[in-house]
């Protein structure tokens, strides 16, 4: 198996596999005072000082969470109740975010909160201009991803906080595609929120963590118990929480090599398509992304054909399809950079992993030409055999 | 190979598309008698099929398709299927026809086999027209959808093709839904298709 759909999810690094076996019968409740419990109690904020330490702000900024999704629907939730019938109430996002944070905008939209989706340029980068002209005193939140899922475009967050911070407003990024991969730092970011979830960085799914500057302001988000600074109620996933800081003290030390390891690797793959399959167009920035992510379009042949094809042949990825959605409309993302409808329906996601090595690359440059040869040769586009 | 396969699509969906038969290569050589392409590869699903007729009798079909899976063996079966039969049958075969001998589809990948039938129709109408035989073309008989403000399918193709795209604009068009607002849905999905096809 050539698994290349590490933005889906990733496997388990097999340390924090062992970190997990080896707590699995530290079964305090980490709440309780006596030493069974204290021994779970350790668990968590070893923890949580790794994960910190991986984005830079303080151990006592972060809560655990069930992982993204929850995260970026606490964060715009919070704010619009929090400016419910002040004049600072506005939320501004991009229209390129994570469906957590574009569905969850779109539904505060409908009970009557003023939200601006911004436009992203050809390469999903956040267009400065409208940011710079919808910020102002009625903004009271500005939520924008560090790095996208798609097409791995990385945007300029420093920059963007400026003007953010300038209107007065707060900054949340969803920054769960870039955590573990790039390095970054909410302090020096400026942020007040950021999200980031286990799964994406080698670690356990349904565990994540939440990065909240002004803390004492914030929440409660589950009423019920004083876990996680009394905001998020609930006996804590020590299992979860134990893979995460792994993951987390892992990637810190792994980041850096690994990043230069995958873009080596992306780039293998990016010219060995371009140079054996025509009519293709690799989407998304190309310098300002992420290292193992490869958004590539293939015109006339629809994605989730491809995508079942090189299931066939034991190699895993996604697309942007009408079809793999189960609706007749593509990827947002991909109409969001202005991509044609029918480059959006052909296009393949390769998202590259600690996993993933030189032969892999050169597995799926061996097999992918033919299949697209074959679906080419099917397909309305090469009426004439062009193909 | 894969595993995860068999939970999304039957083994027959499976088996056209891996082995897809009678795939249109050269289209110069076969010289069709008729031909139908419907769909768009905007919406990302298009169609065409080409067939040759002899003693009112489909001879030889074959295809060409751009979309996904089902949509692939969904023009495979069909292709199987419709040869030796009379022009007269084959123009009846239904959607469901063609769901059922694939063994059925996942319900979001239906409209797939819409496309199918549709342009198995197109084919033989173009056959029909181009010989003479334009009677045979029958223009289906409208369903109304909108019984408060009598809007029928065929007002809504009608306002898909002169270049509606939004619910809002088909309702600008033809006060559908504007009643007691009870086909909104069944008036949506209509629009969806019909853009699909025909926008």
């Amino acid at each position: 198996m050539v698994y290349m759909d590490n933005n889906a999810t990733t496997p388990i690094h097999p340390a924090v596999a062992r970190e997990i076996e080896k707590q699995l019968t530290n079964y305090g409740n980490p709440s309780s005072m006596h030493e069974v419990g204290r021994m779970a109690r350790q668990v968590i904020e070893e923890a949580r000082e790794n994960v910190a330490a991986l984005i830079g702000g303080a151990p006592e900024n972060l809560i655990f969470t069930s992982g993204g999704s929850e995260g970026n629907n606490m964060v715009l939730k919070h704010i619009a109740s929090m400016t419910e019938g002040s004049s600072r109430n506005e939320i501004v996002t991009t229209a390129i975010e994570h469906p957590s944070v574009l569905e969850t905008a779109r539904h505060l939209a409908e009970t009557g909160v003023t939200v601006h989706f911004l436009d992203v340029d050809e390469y999903g980068k956040v267009d400065m201009q409208q940011l710079r002209r919808v910020c102002g005193e009625k903004t009271a939140l500005v939520s924008v991803m560090f790095a996208n899922n798609e097409i791995g475009t990385i945007q300029d967050l420093k920059e963007i906080g400026t003007v953010v911070h300038a209107a007065g407003a707060l900054f949340h990024s969803d920054a769960v595609q870039a955590v573990g991969k790039i390095e970054l730092d909410v302090e020096a970011l400026d942020l007040d929120f950021l999200t980031l979830s286990g799964h994406k960085l080698y670690g356990p799914k349904g565990v994540g963590a939440q990065y909240i500057r002004n803390i004492k302001q914030a929440g409660p988000f589950v009423h019920g118990g004083h876990q996680e600074r009394q905001l998020r109620a609930g006996t804590q996933n020590t299992l979860g929480i134990a893979g995460l800081g792994k993951a987390a003290e892992l990637a810190l030390t792994e980041r850096e090599e690994e990043a230069a390891r995958l873009w080596k690797l992306r780039e293998m793959l990016r010219e060995g398509i371009t140079a054996a399959i025509p009519e293709t167009k690799v989407n998304g920035h190309d310098k300002d992304c992420l290292p193992g992510t490869l958004d590539v379009s293939f015109l006339g042949a629809e994605g989730e054909s491809i995508l079942l094809y090189l299931d066939f042949e034991g190699i895993a990825v996604s697309t942007g399809s009408a079809c793999a959605t189960g609706s007749l409309e593509p990827s947002h993302v991909l109409l969001a950079i202005g991509l044609e409808a029918e480059y959006a329906h052909g296009s393949i996601r390769f998202s590259l992993g600690r996993e993933n090595t030189e032969d892999d690359v050169r597995y799926v440059l061996e097999k992918l030409p033919p299949i697209i040869g074959k679906i080419r040769k099917m397909s309305t586009r090469y009426r004439g055999g062009a193909a | 190979m894969s595993n995860s396969f068999s939970w999304m699509y039957s083994d027959k969906v499976k088996d056209h598309f891996v082995n897809p038969r009678n795939i249109l290569e050269d289209e110069e050589s076969f010289q069709a008698d008729g031909e139908g392409i419907v769909g768009n590869m905007r919406c990302g699903d298009q169609m065409l099929i080409a067939i040759k007729v002899k003693d009112n009798k489909i001879t030889d079909c074959r295809w060409k398709t751009y979309g996904c899976a089902s949509a692939i063996a969904s023009t495979s079966m069909l292709s199987e299927v419709v040869k030796g039969m009379d022009l007269e049958d084959a123009h009846k075969i239904k959607p469901t026809d063609i769901v059922d001998s694939l063994q059925g589809l996942p319900d979001n990948k239906i409209h797939c086999s819409v496309l199918g039938d549709r342009a198995l129709r197109a084919a033989i109408e173009d056959y029909w027209r181009k010989n003479g035989m334009e009677d045979k073309i029958q223009e289906p008989e409208a369903t109304t959808i909108c019984t408060c403000m009598g809007v029928s399918d065929k007002d809504i193709e009608a306002a898909v093709k002169a270049g509606v795209k939004t619910f809002e604009e088909l309702q600008q068009r033809t006060k559908i839904g504007t009643g007691c607002g009870g086909c909104k849905s069944d008036a949506e999905e209509l629009l969806h298709e019909y853009i699909h096809l025909f926008g």
